[in-house]
């Protein structure tokens, strides 16, 4: 289980760029391309290394008006899922 | 007609010269002479005009791309565009003073190939003496400037059995990503095949090898997986599909949807040299011809898995079942499907001899 004081970092060589192109943000990594989808992107504008997961689950819990156990659970399972896609350190 | 979608990544094959000669190597056994090449010039309008198209990834490749004296500057080029840069390469010539170049030039990643785990079993294969430790210091010149390093190995039947060595390599070097291909039987690994080709068992062996691994490492190093399409059951999602993902430009300015897609009979492959990416990308027949499921023969269209696997591979369709237009014989579903265990079982008793790559045939 995945420690809510935890700082999530973006790994080594990963960037998370808006694409004019397509219009959306993208996040790239060695030879890996991901098009995160929506609930994604609010997650990772708040990555920057300095921020804990409940720091992160507090801003989008306030900003979208939802229950904090709903958006922690939700932020919790998708930044795990990139951690084990090597894209996050947690 | 509408658009495709653009494309994600550039392959930028820069050049077919390399200072190794592995007999799997996937390149065209007629190799793009040095004097055909892409002027610097070209390379710099391809990658100017492949930010344009919505690329997102410039793969440096080749051959060894860091035979090319303008690598640096094409990278900074690339990164300057806002495309993330990767460089695959063998490391032979990764020096401390390439290294600072490409540093200064913005790169984003390296994959690094290693031939095997053991210095001997690696120079014959890669029939260049010195050069696995060449390749060790390269990785360390990587994990030093911080970048990402990618540990890349190519499996085979004459190694297969240190996969667990290979993989205790890349935790040892500090690799984010190792990656254990198991060769991809095209141009020169197709002509060495029956000296190639690993039996069932072997890999099963390391399939097993490599799924502990992925277990043990999880969170970590991400180890990525190519299996052989000859044990295959279902076809691989050759380049994401057919001019869907990925345009390669060769050594010489021609845009291939696949960079094997040279050995396809009846193509006229457009060059950059006189036309723009955009309408190679869009409008050309080549990258039409099998974009999307309407080229596709009815087993393939009727398929739930049409949009997964993409009728798999054009080339292997080719050098297997003889038709570029068929489903890839990987496909268990596929009427020549058992042209891949007629392979396996040739290949089981056959010579070890390979055949190195050569840029001149002459000297093969």
């Amino acid at each position: 289980m995945t420690d809510l004081a935890a700082v999530p970092k973006f790994r080594r060589g990963v960037k998370f760029r808006y694409d004019q192109v397509r219009g959306a943000w993208v996040l790239l990594a060695p030879e890996r391309l991901l098009l995160p989808d929506e609930i994604a992107v609010e997650i990772l504008k708040l990555v920057d290394g300095a921020r804990s997961i409940q720091a992160i689950v507090d801003d989008l819990a306030a900003r979208f008006d939802a229950p904090r156990e709903v958006i922690g659970a939700d932020v919790t399972e998708a930044l795990e899922n990139l951690a084990n896609r090597g894209v996050m350190q947690l | 007609m509408s658009l495709p979608p653009p494309p994600m990544g550039l392959i930028a094959e820069l050049t077919h010269r390399c200072p190794l000669q592995c007999a799997y190597c996937s390149n065209p056994l007629a190799l793009d002479p040095p004097a055909s090449e892409l002027t610097t010039e070209e390379w710099l309008h391809v990658l100017d005009q492949a930010a344009a198209l919505g690329v997102l990834q410039a793969h440096f490749s080749g051959g060894e791309p860091m035979a090319r004296r303008d690598l640096a500057r094409l990278v900074a080029q690339a990164a300057a565009r806002g495309l993330y840069t990767n460089i695959i390469t063998s490391g032979v010539l990764l020096t401390d003073a390439a290294m600072a170049e490409l540093l200064a030039a913005g790169i984003d990643h390296i994959q690094l190939s290693f031939q095997d785990s053991r210095t001997a079993e690696a120079e014959r294969i890669g029939g260049y003496r010195g050069g696995h430790a060449k390749k060790l210091e390269a990785a360390r010149r990587i994990r030093e400037a911080d970048l990402p390093l990618t540990a890349n190995f190519v499996l085979h039947k004459q190694n297969a059995e240190r996969v667990e060595e290979m993989i205790a390599l890349g935790e040892e070097l500090q690799a984010e990503r190792i990656e254990i291909a198991h060769t991809q039987y095209y141009g020169w690994g197709l002509l060495n095949r029956n000296a190639l080709l690993p039996s069932l068992a072997q890999l099963e062996h390391v399939t097993a090898a490599v799924m502990a691994a992925r277990e043990r490492l999880k969170g970590r190093i991400v180890i990525d997986y190519v299996v052989p399409d000859y044990y295959a059951a279902r076809p691989k999602a050759c380049m994401g599909g057919w001019g869907n993902r990925l345009i390669n430009v060769s050594p010489s300015g021609k845009a291939l949807p696949c960079h094997a897609a040279e050995t396809l009979p009846g193509f006229t492959f457009p060059s950059v040299r006189s036309e723009t990416l955009a309408a190679i990308w869009n409008e050309s027949e080549a990258f039409r011809r099998f974009r999307g499921t309407e080229w596709m023969p009815d087993l393939c269209r009727t398929c739930d898995r049409r949009e997964i696997d993409w009728g798999g591979c054009r080339c292997q369709a080719l050098a297997l079942a003889g038709d570029a237009a068929a489903t890839d014989p990987a496909c268990a579903k596929s009427p020549d499907h058992g042209l891949l265990a007629e392979a396996a079982a040739a290949a089981a008793n056959a010579p070890l001899d390979l055949v190195p790559r050569r840029l001149h045939a002459q000297d093969a």
